[in-house]
């Protein structure tokens, strides 16, 4: 009797339970997993994404239904090659960059000087600004005859380039723009990650001798690895989504296409174009490479993330 | 126990207000009520259209009118999950690319039978502008405005130049001319200038006797000798004889901006500067019809009244976008606010619009209309013109030549699109 008690107990306990987590979870079914679910689906299809989806309707079906055709055509259309370089350019410059900004930034939070509360909300100030007012900053900046950074590099006698007008240069001033926005955030959970580490480390290091920059290489930086670590699977992730800083710096993906990213792509294609069902396919596509490098990540994981024991 | 119940009792209490949003609201009985949507009457241009609302609804008793007004920038994502979520408004305005695309895709009530049935008088519109939203013969939408582009000219610095001022004969010759003659006055000070992207080419092709599609619309033809010549020419005015800023002189300065620093001869754009250039210009200035090469061409915006094909008060909808498109109320309401153009042509409106100045030429509006070439109408419109923008730019920035950027621009199409 006791047990049966005990067990209608804990069944309670568990509806108890779900029925607080109903609300979130709701949430969750209806604005991600019905979407993820449903866009797999219409991947397969030619729907424009006007009339109405009637994914249950036969007719729906018998006229739309294309098989593997998005796929292929994103596969073989010379599109998908030039959105990944684009795409890759923006990741190899802004990455280290944004690593070593944050990482430096983290460093000097982390002395304990006057000011260094104001620094590390200053630092900070960017990461709050919207993406619309730091792009038009940011576009100003960058303009090529009476921007600040070609002014200040004229002043040591270098000629800047057109930035957002060139197409070769049109990324990397997406790209400094992003390191802006993003190092207060990176360098805030680095920061994190630094005052975690004990300072006996350090002491016993200067009693061997040990110099400052010796310590850093062979104390802070391994035990700063599984931080390290989560800001380079998260900013891999915003990097192969990066959408605002393009679509307000370089309206139309900017001089031959030299902004055109993955998700201008397909926010092209759904909302413009009306083709939804090669736009759900294109970002079906950007799952998989994103899977893919994560997976990577990963894997490599134990070869450098050092975690303290 | 108790516990349980309050928390599911309180679960479903919260799912309730997430969902009520989702219901329907009944249908008022009494008049009918009518859904309108609008972009190009919004707070932020200052004219609100409850005005004619209130005249409309006096003159049909039986017959509400609902506006919804969202920015232009949100309209058309907006639409579109109004028409997914079954909340489509029973009609609404829509530019023309977006209208091809609706068209195509079933969206929008064929209109034959209701003009036919209609006693409105629609000989007072602009026949360009009609034309416009008819597509296979059929009448999709009614014009709802129009904004056609023209030659602006700052008449101080032809002045200084001691030269003549433009007139409707003018080809490209003569701008050339005179441009290079204004941007001899100074290091800063640029004769002419007009955006290389797709509305400006696919104009300027027409004005050189070229086109982007063939001549029964079967195939494209982008890279045509007419074209790349084209391209060329518009490339020199920057390249070579520097009468037309380059971007890095621009240096992100707005095309209106630079007009109205006083520091450029001739600004190809459209009526929509008018208000800001009488407000602001402080030198004299006037308009005339856009110069051509081989022929004249010249182009309008336009954007179009639809009514959506499911909706049930379709006779109603008409009525409304009826009144919108050609009463005469609207035409003065239009003048009025120093709005859009109204594509209705009443002779006092005109004759009226033709007074304010400056511009002093202001027929000028009117001349251009009988050059008047419109877009292609193709389901892939907004494709076709981005693939082409793109290929110009990298045209513009010297990346490539125009034969190379015209050659990819056709290639890149022809793999995208297919026109039957």
């Amino acid at each position: 009797m006791a047990i049966r008690k005990h067990r209608k107990q804990n069944s309670f306990e568990s509806v108890k339970n779900a029925s607080f987590l109903l609300p979130s979870f709701t949430g969750f079914l209806v604005l991600s997993i019905i979407p993820i679910v449903l866009t797999f689906i219409i991947s397969f299809t030619s729907w424009s994404g006007l009339q109405k989806l009637e994914i249950l309707s036969k007719v729906f079906w018998q006229e739309n239904f294309i098989g593997f055709e998005n796929y292929k055509e994103i596969l073989t259309s010379g599109e998908l090659i030039r959105v990944l370089k684009n795409t890759a350019y923006f990741v190899v410059l802004y990455i280290p960059l944004m690593l070593t900004g944050s990482l430096l930034i983290a460093t000097l939070l982390n002395k304990p000087y006057k000011g260094a509360k104001v620094f590390s909300i200053l630092y900070y100030i960017p990461v709050l600004t919207s993406w619309i007012a730091g792009a038009l900053i940011w576009k100003w900046v960058l303009s090529p005859e009476y921007g600040a950074i070609n002014n200040l590099l004229a002043l040591i006698g270098i000629e800047g380039p057109g930035w957002l007008q060139d197409s070769k240069w049109a990324m990397p001033g997406i790209v400094l723009a992003s390191v802006w926005k993003d190092v207060g955030f990176y360098g805030l959970i680095l920061l994190g990650g630094l005052k975690g580490i004990n300072t006996m480390y350090y002491e016993a290091a200067k009693i061997d001798g040990a110099s400052k920059v010796k310590a850093f290489f062979k104390i802070t930086l391994p035990l700063l690895t599984p931080y390290i670590f989560f800001v380079l699977i998260i900013s891999m992730i915003n990097a192969f989504q990066i959408f605002p800083q393009v679509m307000i710096m370089t309206t139309d993906a900017g001089p031959n296409g030299a902004t055109q990213v993955f998700v201008e792509r397909i926010y092209k294609y759904g909302f413009r174009y009306y083709e939804m069902g090669y736009a759900t396919a294109l970002s079906w596509v950007l799952f998989m490479i994103i899977f893919i490098f994560t997976s990577i990540q990963q894997k490599v994981e134990k070869r450098w993330v050092h975690y303290e024991q | 126990m108790k516990k349980v119940i309050i928390s599911v009792l309180v679960m479903l209490l919260l799912m309730s207000m997430v969902f009520a949003g989702c219901t329907k609201n009944d249908e008022p009985s009494g008049p009918v009520t009518i859904k309108f949507m609008t972009f190009s009457a919004n707070p932020e241009s200052g004219i609100s259209l409850d005005e004619l609302k209130t005249v409309f609804e006096e003159q049909n008793p039986g017959i509400k009118v609902e506006i919804e007004t969202l920015g232009y920038n949100d309209y058309f994502v907006s639409l579109q999950t109004k028409f997914l979520g079954d909340d489509a408004p029973d009609c609404f305005e829509t530019n023309f690319e977006n209208f091809v695309a609706y068209a195509d895709q079933g969206l929008l009530a064929n209109l034959e039978d209701s003009i036919s049935a209609s006693d409105v008088d629609l000989s007072i519109l602009n026949q360009e502008t009609v034309k416009a939203f008819n597509l296979d013969d059929t009448q999709y939408g009614l014009p709802y405005s129009f904004s056609n582009v023209i030659l602006i000219y700052n008449k101080e610095l032809f002045d200084q130049a001691n030269i003549d001022y433009p007139t409707s004969d003018w080809t490209w010759a003569d701008v050339d001319e005179a441009g290079a003659v204004i941007r001899a006055l100074g290091e800063d000070i640029y004769g002419y200038l007009q955006p290389i992207q797709f509305y400006e080419f696919f104009k300027a092709v027409a004005q050189n006797g070229g086109s982007i599609l063939n001549e029964d619309k079967s195939a494209f033809v982008v890279n045509s000798k007419e074209n790349v010549e084209t391209l060329e020419h518009m490339l020199s005015r920057i390249n070579e004889t520097n009468i037309m800023p380059t971007e890095a002189q621009l240096g992100g300065m707005g095309e209106w901006d630079m007009f109205l620093s006083g520091r450029l001869g001739m600004l190809i754009n459209g009526v929509w500067a008018f208000p800001t250039f009488t407000e602001q210009a402080e030198f004299e200035w006037d308009i005339a019809v856009e110069p051509g090469n081989t022929q004249k061409a010249t182009h309008f915006f336009a954007n179009g009244l639809a009514v959506y094909a499911e909706s049930e008060k379709q006779d109603a909808a008409f009525k409304w976008i009826t009144f919108l498109s050609s009463s005469e109320e609207m035409a003065n309401f239009r003048l009025e606010n120093s709005w859009e153009l109204s594509p209705s042509l009443y002779d006092d409106v005109l004759d009226k619009y033709t007074k304010v100045t400056p511009p002093e030429n202001k027929v000028a509006v009117f001349e251009s209309l009988d050059y008047l070439i419109t877009t292609p109408a193709i389901v892939e419109f907004s494709m076709t013109a981005d693939i082409i923008g793109q290929q110009l730019s990298a045209a513009v920035s010297g990346d490539k030549t125009a034969q190379e950027a015209l050659d990819d621009a056709q290639a890149e199409l022809e793999s995208k699109i297919s026109l039957d």
